[in-house]
């Protein structure tokens, strides 16, 4: 459990997401890291290239820092701390409630990133230089996929966690696997 | 029926023999057509094996090709101003092209030479000359911009010139054309034994690269032609060929024919480092101009040297020596081993090789023949290793590859030549299209050549390519020499005038490349580092913009309060930090080109407005979808007028 609880602090150093756009005058992608704290280049000048392409199109600047920057390191640093006492004196019911919460905490967290890529991809300059529309006549958006490939325009937007998010997702496995472990030893013991 | 049908399959079975018989003829053609075809064939999205920088002579500037498919990267401007991209026109550049006699937009360039380290290729510069007005280049080869360039005084026809050291301590550049030392008036006829040929070494920084002018020997009033260096045990010598050393002033094709043998002279110059070292030599009044651009201001300057340290030979004893050679050497070339020196005597049949090791024991054994202004000439035959009975005629220059193979051009029978080294017997000969000069192989003047290629460049095309009118560009052969014969693989038109060239394997230099300038980084004076600085500025009737630039607009790209009489300079920061995404900057009427800014480069250009009006100016360079939209006014008024400077961009 105390594993599970100190796998998340790994956020603070590797990645949670990377969205990647490929077009022909791109061999090399365009990327973008999401870190829990941070957006940051795949390559040097990526953000300020998608930001250059993306002008055309009227959507806005992907943002220096945004809200989310500082609420997300210290829910994981409190919910890490819970996992820590969890660990070392709740028993396994405490175990999946920490998992628990942190499905619904991470839920959460996509959803907002959700949120967040739909107004980054639809909140359009109503005087953008090249506006496109659907077929049914609606204004085309722009919207990174949230998990997966997505061909838009020109580009090919690919979105996949990293790192810091198979850290998140071990250390709840780890959790869970607490928690089983330690209903079974409760059982053995009886 | 059935006999019809027999009949039927009796024909397609004839048909299929013959197309088969065809089918098979054709193959074994194209089997041998399709070889050649397919070792200079590079894919599309493939790249090249090596680079090769061919001196573009007349046109001043030099090429980057890649081998072997002989697709021309880049014309990389050096001595020449370069409308294409601003280059000798712009403020930043035109420092470049300074000299003593002022600014000299062109120059004849010759002999490019890559950096080296313990004989091997290192790939960090290129040298060249101008051999014009003389001078020699640096050009770096992240960037393949030039970086410096350093007049040569006291020297006419920079010709023996821009080769390196192995180390590349110094870069030498000896003079063609003697002249008085220093330059003085008097009678032409006067020339024998009142001339000077001087040899240039030029320290080279190991860091910077920066040169700096270290001694200059003052020789007798030969024409110094062609020059390499020593390397393995024969480093610290250079060795230079010369002719007319009959020292005729005029007529010379029959006058500097006449003696049976020239000479090549040997130079330790290692020696003469520490004659000058400890205070040796003399200084000597003059006035040569050194230019140098840096990369952080993006701006070169200029600056004048009034002072040459000068060395007279008589005063080092056992530094010179001359080494006799047949019949108006030309191309002078030393093997990987430094070993040999070979002196290609342009009216002889045959290629002449000293020896190093029998060199140094004649100048230990004194075995001298004669002497020339005090500098002993050894003795032919105890320093002769041999000589290559050619069967050609008029043999030039010659490269090695690493197997112990020498590879000669014959510029009058029209051939390259390949033999072996210590046994001079011939192996192999391949006709050239037409009259050859100059012939290179990757690493070919080093201890490691990359013996896959040689490239032939010719001084004659006539019927090689579909006839452009009577000017055409001269033509190059690519020859596959990793075999025991050579095979003749491809034709490719060259620019301007190539003479020799130097190549290198594709990776000493492609991964260091350089892709953008960081803006960031940018330090130049007039730099608009973000678009907000974006503004214009009057001092008297100099107006100076500030402008910026980015996909797809100028900021600012409405400016009035421009009058007649103004100097503008348009001083124009490309934002963009993306590989390959430069902008252009034109302004009409401007009386010199347009500039071509790199990714957080910043480039001057100077426009002085005469008309009134309003007067448009715009992006050259195809940047994005919008890049027609890429472009503005400005208003000018009359001289008289009290219109305040005002600028913007949209609302």
């Amino acid at each position: 459990m105390i594993i599970g609880a100190l796998l998340p602090l790994a956020l603070f150093l590797f990645p949670l997401w990377k969205i990647t756009l490929e077009a022909p005058q791109y061999p090399t992608p365009l990327g973008m890291y999401i870190y829990i704290n941070d957006f940051a280049d795949a390559n040097p000048h990526d953000i300020k290239n998608i930001n250059i392409m993306n002008h055309y199109v009227g959507m806005k600047y992907i943002p220096e820092a945004i809200p989310e920057f500082k609420i997300f390191p210290i829910g994981i640093i409190i919910t890490s701390i819970i996992g820590l006492i969890i660990g070392i004196w709740g028993n396994h019911k405490w175990f999946l409630a920490w998992f628990i919460m942190m499905v619904a905490l991470s839920c959460a967290g996509l959803y907002d990133f959700y949120l967040w890529e739909h107004d980054y991809g639809n909140d359009l300059d109503p005087k953008a230089i090249m506006k496109f529309t659907n077929p049914d006549g609606t204004i085309m958006g722009f919207q990174p996929p949230l998990f997966g490939s997505k061909d838009i325009l020109n580009f090919t937007a690919h979105s996949y966690p990293q790192l810091g998010a198979y850290f998140l997702g071990l250390g709840m496995l780890a959790s869970f696997l607490a928690y089983f472990k330690g209903k079974k030893e409760r059982k053995i013991e009886q | 029926m059935k006999h019809i049908l027999t009949r039927f399959f009796g024909i397609t079975f004839a048909v299929l023999l013959i197309t088969g018989c065809n089918n098979s003829n054709s193959q074994s053609n194209g089997a041998l057509g399709s070889s050649a075809a397919e070792k200079v064939y590079v894919a599309p999205g493939e790249q090249d094996d090596f680079y090769a920088f061919l001196s573009g002579g007349y046109s001043g500037n030099l090429t980057v090709y890649g081998l072997p498919s002989g697709r021309m990267f880049k014309e990389i401007p050096v001595f020449s101003q370069f409308p294409t991209s601003g280059y000798g026109y712009s403020e930043e550049t035109k420092p470049l092209l300074n000299t003593s006699f002022g600014f000299v937009p062109w120059d004849d360039l010759h002999h490019p030479d890559i950096s080296q380290t313990n004989g091997e290729l290192d790939g960090r510069w290129i040298f060249v000359n101008g051999n014009n007005t003389p001078r020699i280049a640096r050009i770096d080869l992240s960037t393949f911009e030039t970086s410096e360039i350093i007049e040569v005084p006291n020297c006419a026809g920079n010709h023996s010139s821009s080769y390196v050291t192995e180390n590349t301590e110094y870069v030498v550049a000896g003079t063609r054309f003697a002249v008085p030392v220093p330059q003085r008036d008097m009678s032409i006829k006067d020339k024998k034994g009142n001339f000077k040929g001087a040899l240039t070494f030029y320290k080279v920084d190991p860091e910077t690269g920066r040169m700096s002018l270290a001694f200059q020997v003052l020789m007798p009033g030969f024409d110094y032609d062609k020059a390499h260096p020593g390397r393995g045990n024969s480093h610290g010598w250079f060795f230079f060929t010369t002719y007319n050393t009959e020292e005729a002033n005029t007529l010379l094709e029959v006058n500097a024919s006449q003696n049976d043998k020239d000479f090549i002279a040997a130079v330790n110059w290692k020696k003469i480092e520490e004659f000058v070292a400890n205070g040796g030599g003399t200084k000597m009044p003059t006035s040569y101009m050194h230019n140098v651009y840096d990369e952080e201001t993006h701006t070169a300057t200029s600056t004048t040297i009034n002072e040459v340290l000068t060395v007279d030979p008589a005063d080092v004893a056992g530094a010179i020596y001359f080494l006799p050679t047949p019949k108006s050497p030309h191309g002078c070339d030393v093997d990987p081993s430094g070993e040999y020196i070979v002196g290609s005597g342009k009216l002889s049949a045959d290629v002449t090789v000293h020896s190093f090791t029998k060199m140094m024991d004649a100048i230990e054994n004194e075995k001298f023949s004669a002497d020339a202004y005090g500098i002993p000439v050894l003795d032919f035959e105890a320093i002769n290793a041999g000589s290559v009975k050619s069967g050609g005629l008029g043999p030039l220059h010659t490269e090695f590859d690493a197997n112990g193979n020498a590879y000669t051009t014959f510029f009058i029978s029209s051939e390259v030549v390949k033999w072996k080294l210590g046994t001079w017997e011939v192996l192999d000969r391949k006709p050239t299209f037409y009259s050859v000069g100059h012939l290179m192989i990757p690493g070919g003047n080093s201890r490691k050549p990359f013996g896959k290629y040689v490239v032939a460049m010719n001084k004659i095309t006539k019927d090689r390519y579909l006839p452009t009118g009577p000017e055409l560009e001269h033509s190059a052969q690519l020859y596959d020499i990793s075999g025991e014969k050579m095979e003749l693989l491809s034709d490719f038109p060259t620019h301007g005038e190539p003479h020799y060239a130097a190549g290198c394997p594709a990776e000493l230099l492609a991964p260091k490349s350089t892709k953008i300038y960081k803006l960031e980084e940018n330090k130049h004076k007039y730099v608009t580092p973000t678009p907000g600085d974006a503004r214009v500025e009057r001092n008297g009737n100099e107006v100076h913009v500030y402008m910026a630039m980015i996909r797809s607009h100028f900021t600012p790209d409405n400016i009035e309060g421009i009058k007649v009489g103004d100097k503008v300079f348009f001083h124009i920061t490309n934002h963009e930090q993306d590989f390959d995404v430069p902008h252009g900057f034109a302004m009409i009427g401007a009386n010199n080109s347009e500039v071509l800014i790199m990714p957080g480069q910043t480039k001057t250009l100077t426009w002085e407005p005469k008309r009134v009006g309003v007067w448009p100016f715009y992006c050259t360079d195809f940047c994005s979808a919008l890049h027609q939209e890429m472009q503005g006014y400005i208003r000018v008024s009359p001289s008289n007028s009290n219109i305040e400077l005002s600028w913007s961009l949209g609302e």
